[in-house]
C-alpha cells in the first residue's frame, strides 16, 4: 500500500520545475505586501478622516473586497482588466494587480485598528506644536501605529503567502503549480503534493515563530 | 463596456436557446437552474464544514487550556499543522494523497473529503478563538470551580465554557462567513459549487460579467444570512452586564 518514492525529486528536478514557481510566489507576496500596505494606509487614512466623501468610497471598497471570496476576485480581475485596458494580460501580471488591490482592503483594516489604538492626546500634542495634519501623521502617529501593528501585518503577510496558491484558478505558475507539474511529469502526484504541503508548512511555521519572537521584542512597555 | 444580456441565465445549458420561464423542464436545465443547484452545494459544503470545524476547533481549543502538558501540546500541534498549510494544498492532500495512502477512503465521495479539508482547516482558527475566549476569563472562575469540588470536566461544562462561548460569538461569526468564502476553493477538485459554475458557465456562454455578478451576489447573500443568524443568537445569549454584545 505505502509505495512512496521521493527519489525523483532531485535538485535538478526541483530547480527546473519548482524554483520558478517558488520565486513567483515570493515575488507575488512581496509585491502585494508592499503595494497593499501603501494602498492600505491610504484607505485607512481616508476612512479615519472627517470628510464623508473620503470615508464612503474607502469603506465601500474595503467592505466589498472583504465580502467576496478571493478566488472570485481573482477571476473577476482576470476577466475585467483586459476589458478595461483593451489587451489581454498574462495570468502572472493579473495576479500581481489582483493581490495588491485585494490585500489593500485587509491591510487597511489592520492599519485602521493600529491608528485608532494611538491615544488622542498624541494627535493633540502634534497640533499643539504647530504641526500640520500630514506632519502629525508622519512624525507622530504612524511611527507608533506601525510598531503596534507590525506583528499583525506580518501575520497577514503569511496568510497572503498561503493565499497566493489560489492563482491556481487562472493557471499562473506558482509554488504549488511547480510541484503539480513535476508530479504530473513523473507520474508521482502523491509524493509531490506531500512535499508541497511540507514546504508550505516549514515556510509558514518558521515565519510565524519569527513573528512571535518579534512581537515579544518590540512590544511597547507602558 | 459590453451590453448587458441577463437572458443568459434563462438559456438552456445544452442548446443555448432562451427558455421563456427561465427554468428548464423535462430534464433540461437552464443556467439559472444550474446556478441555484451550485448554490446548494456551496451552502451544504459551508454548513457541514462549519459543524466539523466547531466540533474539532472547540475540542482542540479546550485541550490547549487544560493543565495537562501533553494535551496542550496535542492542541498546539493540531492548530499549527492545519493553520500553516494553504487551504488549497490541504484540499489536494485530502483529494489526491489520502485516498492513495488509505484505500478505505477511495469510496468516500469527494464532497465529504472537501468538507473534511475545509472543516479541519477552519478548526485551527476556531481553536485559537476558543483558547483566547477561555483565557480571557478571570483566573478566579476556574479556581472557584475547583474550590467547590468540581472535577475538570465539570469546571469546563458548568463554569468556563458557558461564558467563553458567549464571549467569542463575534469572532466565530466572521469565521463562519469566512467558511462560505473559503468553500469557493472546492472548485479545484470539481465540486460543482458556485465558483466552478462561474468558471464553466463563463466559458460556455462568454457572458462572464453577468454570470460573475450573479455568483458574487449569491456569495454575498449567503454570508450575510449567516451573519444575521449569528447576530440573532448573539443577542439571545448575551451575558447580562457586559459592554460587549450591543448592550449599552
Amino acid at each position: 500500500m505505502l509505495n512512496l518514492d521521493f527519489a525523483f525529486l532531485s535538485p535538478t528536478v526541483l530547480s527546473s520545475y519548482v524554483l520558478k514557481g517558488f520565486l513567483f510566489s515570493v515575488q507575488l507576496t512581496v509585491f502585494a505586501m508592499l503595494g497593499g500596505i501603501a494602498l492600505g494606509t491610504l484607505l485607512a487614512l481616508m476612512r479615519l478622516s472627517s470628510k464623508p466623501w473620503l470615508v464612503m468610497p474607502a469603506a465601500a471598497y474595503v467592505n466589498t473586497m472583504r465580502s467576496i471570496p478571493l478566488v472570485m476576485v481573482i477571476l473577476w480581475f482576470f476577466l475585467l482588466i483586459p476589458l478595461i485596458t483593451g489587451r489581454p494580460l498574462g495570468a502572472e501580471t493579473s495576479a500581481m494587480i489582483t493581490f495588491t488591490l485585494f490585500e489593500a482592503a485587509y491591510y487597511s483594516e489592520i492599519m485602521r485598528a493600529g491608528i485608532q489604538s494611538i491615544p488622542k492626546g498624541q494627535v493633540a500634542a502634534g497640533y499643539a506644536l504647530g504641526m500640520t495634519y500630514g506632519q502629525t501623521m508622519r512624525e507622530v502617529v504612524l511611527p507608533q501605529a506601525f510598531r503596534n501593528m507590525l506583528p499583525v501585518l506580518l501575520t497577514q503577510t503569511i496568510i497572503l503567502f498561503q493565499d497566493t496558491s489560489l492563482v491556481y484558478a487562472i493557471g499562473a505558475y506558482d509554488l504549488l503549480k511547480g510541484f503539480e507539474v513535476a508530479g504530473k511529469n513523473f507520474n508521482r502526484p502523491v509524493e509531490t503534493y506531500l512535499v508541497a504541503a511540507a514546504v508550505y508548512f516549514i515556510i509558514c511555521f518558521s515565519l510565524s515563530m519569527l513573528v512571535k519572537q518579534l512581537q515579544r521584542r518590540i512590544a511597547i512597555i507602558r | 463596456m459590453a451590453n448587458w444580456d441577463w437572458q443568459v441565465f434563462c438559456k438552456n445549458t445544452i442548446d443555448g436557446e432562451v427558455v421563456s420561464s427561465c427554468f428548464g423542464s423535462g430534464g433540461d436545465i437552464t443556467y439559472l437552474d444550474w446556478m441555484l443547484s451550485a448554490w446548494g452545494w456551496t451552502v451544504s459544503v459551508s454548513l457541514l464544514s462549519l459543524a466539523v470545524a466547531l466540533v474539532f476547533g472547540s475540542l482542540m481549543g479546550i485541550l490547549r487550556t487544560t493543565p495537562s502538558r501533553s494535551l496542550v501540546f496535542l492542541g498546539n500541534a493540531w492548530t499549527e499543522l492545519f493553520r500553516n498549510i494553504p487551504l488549497l494544498v490541504q484540499i489536494m492532500l485530502w483529494y489526491h494523497v489520502l485516498p492513495a495512502l488509505i484505500p478505505a477512503l477511495k469510496d468516500v465521495p469527494s464532497f465529504l473529503l472537501v468538507v473534511a479539508a475545509l472543516g479541519l482547516f477552519t478548526s485551527a482558527r476556531i481553536s485559537e478563538q476558543v483558547r483566547a475566549g477561555i483565557q480571557s476569563l478571570p483566573r478566579g472562575q476556574r479556581m472557584a470551580a475547583q474550590a467547590i469540588g468540581f472535577t475538570l470536566p465539570q469546571t469546563y461544562r458548568y463554569v468556563l465554557l458557558p461564558m467563553a462561548f458567549r464571549i467569542i460569538i463575534p469572532p466565530l461569526t466572521s469565521e463562519s462567513m469566512n467558511i462560505v468564502k473559503n468553500s469557493s476553493v472546492a472548485f479545484a477538485v470539481s465540486i460543482s459549487e458556485l465558483t466552478l459554475f462561474a468558471l464553466q458557465a463563463q466559458e460556455e456562454t462568454s457572458r462572464g460579467i453577468e454570470i460573475y455578478l450573479g455568483v458574487t451576489a449569491l456569495y454575498f447573500i449567503t454570508a450575510f444570512a449567516i451573519n444575521r443568524v449569528l447576530h440573532f443568537i448573539e443577542q439571545r445569549v448575551q451575558v447580562p452586564g457586559l459592554i460587549a454584545a450591543g448592550g449599552k
